[in-house]
């Protein structure tokens, strides 16, 4: 009879933060950025078809990285709340602040219960006012965090680099064609060097105020794109990434915690993340697990031959079975 | 907004129909879904009386006149029964107003709905059937006395041309060429059309064939509300290009009005068609 195995609380979080941060480390950052007339969204997506910025409402628009069908799912249901609620009111008592509270609510519940995956998301909402302060854009994590951002925000895979880069060069209150410069350039800023994104792999929506109709969401095109970027440098496409072949992708088993795997079965070798909406450490650190125990059985490696296969030749065959010839 | 998660209905995949999403999640919301007693409901509620469609050249222009009427009394004087249901299509309506104002809000929503859900906008045929759908489900109250009528009309990008659709309480969708109008003023507005109408019309002379026609409807049906040039009330026009609508400014459909009710000063019965 086998014991049931007891984990901590505190473990099992751990765990499922773990498992969501890898997930949403291997995406591609989006960046927000705040401009005179609105809210601009940048993000590097050579899918034409799949976007991660959307119109939700008309002044309320949704940017996520992570998993593709999560995140669609909840800008889905997103899309159905804000519309049901412009409907059984008015279009005017639909909010971003009401939608990202249940944004919030929902990824805390599915992160906190045990029965389901957690969902490998982050996610802005953003709605624009009808002067620049009264812009809000919130960002929410995995877990159901909420965060109020200013100016600048980035969220996915590298999102630090991405931000520092921003958090030098953003100038508050620009233009248009200025904040979508400098959100391609930090998009493009690397660790070691900085590549120039190719215009058709940009994928670049707005909310704008200055709209006349009352929807105020528009996408930025490769052409107009091309238009207000031009005369940059060689354009260098990036390498491909996992997250554009996320529906081949199956399982793979692994005996070590790749940070770029959310799929492997161990957990916790890696250090513990900072925290994901204030950049702080953790409270406490758990302790580094020590060797591996000798009494538990070792991982399972796919890449292990099967005990059934006959020995490697210079090996000595095992010692034949009483009564066997 | 709700303080709680958001309910599993929300997140399941499937329909990209507004409607049938409030079928399933909300139907008292739904218009269609009311329990009417039985019994001849239709002097309960204001009805809007006539709406006019023509197309030209370059597109395709829709106007309403102004009243709702009550039996003998005119509800008001300034309703609006034409409306935008998306950047490149217009509906307008006849019939029982607060179901009308209701189903073409059902319908804009639905047009708006799923166009976020699924990234691309129906095509203009497609948006004339769900209009379909939502005017056949309104059967039963139809029955009862509360009709709705509606005329859909639109720049269809992919043709390239302007359409009209017009309906039947049943449901029914039938594509009008060139000019159309429902309400109880329709028919004298079809006829004055009929006389008026050519196909090189650019925008400024549809719109002008349009208020013709609305006036002379007016002049012949007590339910339909003529230009109310004492309090500067004028139809609700609006224009649709391939550059998508635009509800005509007051001051501009005055502009036309007011032409045509100095040339009528001359001659009351309108502009005199050619006999042969």
């Amino acid at each position: 009879m086998s014991m049931p195995f007891y984990v901590s609380p505190e473990q099992m979080m751990k765990d499922r933060a773990d498992f969501a941060r890898k997930g949403i480390a291997r995406g591609r950052s989006v960046v927000a950025v705040q401009y005179a007339d609105g809210i601009l969204f940048v993000s590097e997506n050579p899918s034409q078809a799949l976007h991660k910025v959307s119109e939700i409402y008309d002044r309320i628009a949704f940017a996520a990285v992570g998993r593709y069908n999560e995140f669609e799912n909840l800008r889905i249901a997103g899309v159905r709340l804000a519309d049901m609620r412009g409907y059984a009111y008015d279009r005017r008592d639909v909010t971003g602040r009401g939608l990202a509270n249940a944004y919030a609510q929902t990824l805390g519940t599915i992160f906190s219960s045990g029965g389901e995956k957690p969902y490998e998301v982050e996610i802005f909402v953003a709605e624009i006012g009808d002067v620049a302060d009264d812009d809000q854009l919130y960002r929410l994590t995995y877990d159901g965090q909420v965060a109020d951002e200013h100016g600048f925000a980035v969220m996915g895979g590298a999102a630090d680099v991405v931000a520092g880069h921003l958090k030098e060069h953003y100038v508050a209150g620009s233009t248009l064609e200025d904040a979508l410069r400098v959100a391609v350039a930090a998009l493009g800023h690397g660790e070691t060097e900085d590549r120039v994104i190719p215009a058709s792999d940009l994928e670049v929506a707005a909310l704008d105020r200055t709209r006349s109709q009352p929807r105020k969401f528009l996408r930025l095109r490769a052409t107009r794109l091309t238009e207000i970027l031009g005369g940059r440098a060689t354009e260098q496409p990036d390498d491909a990434a996992p997250e554009d072949a996320l529906a081949g992708a199956a399982p793979h088993q692994s005996g070590s915690d790749d940070p770029k795997d959310p799929t492997d079965q161990v957990s916790g070798a890696t250090p513990p993340l900072e925290d994901p909406v204030t950049g702080e450490p953790p409270v406490a650190p758990p302790a580094h697990p020590g060797p591996p125990n000798p009494s538990d059985p070792p991982p399972v490696d796919p890449s292990d031959p099967p005990s059934g296969e006959p020995p490697a030749p210079g090996t000595p065959p095992p010692p034949a079975e009483p009564g066997q010839v | 907004m709700s303080e709680s998660r958001l309910p599993l209905s929300f997140m399941t995949p499937g329909t990209s129909s507004f409607a049938d999403f409030l079928g399933v999640q909300a139907p008292d919301l739904l218009p269609s879904r009311r329990a009417v007693p039985t019994g001849d409901a239709g002097d309960l509620a204001p009805h809007g009386t006539t709406i006019v469609a023509a197309t030209f050249a370059g597109g395709v222009v829709m106007a309403g006149d102004r009243r709702a009427t009550m039996g003998n009394i005119i509800a008001q004087r300034d309703i609006q029964k034409v409306f935008p249901a998306d950047e490149f299509s217009v509906v307008g309506i006849a019939g029982t107003a607060g179901l009308a104002v209701e189903m073409v809000r059902l319908f804009q929503t639905e047009l708006e709905h799923y166009e976020k859900i699924e990234g691309s906008t129906l095509s203009m045929d497609g948006k004339a059937n769900r209009l379909a759908a939502l005017i056949r489900a309104n059967l039963g109250l139809a029955m009862q006395g509360l009709a709705v009528v509606p005329l859909f009309a639109g720049f269809d990008t992919a043709a390239d041309q302007g359409r009209i659709f017009s309906y039947d309480v049943t449901g029914g969708r039938y594509e009008e060429t060139a000019f159309h109008s429902v309400g109880s003023g329709s028919l004298f507005a079809r006829g004055s059309l009929k006389k008026l109408y050519r196909d090189d019309f650019d925008a400024e002379q549809a719109v002008t064939a349009v208020i013709q026609a609305l006036y002379d409807a007016a002049d012949d049906d007590s339910a339909t509300g003529g230009p109310d040039i004492t309090r500067r009330i004028f139809p609700v026009v609006h224009v649709i290009t391939p550059d998508g609508g635009r509800r005509m400014p007051d001051e501009e459909v005055a502009v036309i009005a007011d032409r045509m009710l100095a040339s009528r000063m001359q001659r009351p019965d309108g502009p005199a068609a050619p006999l042969t």
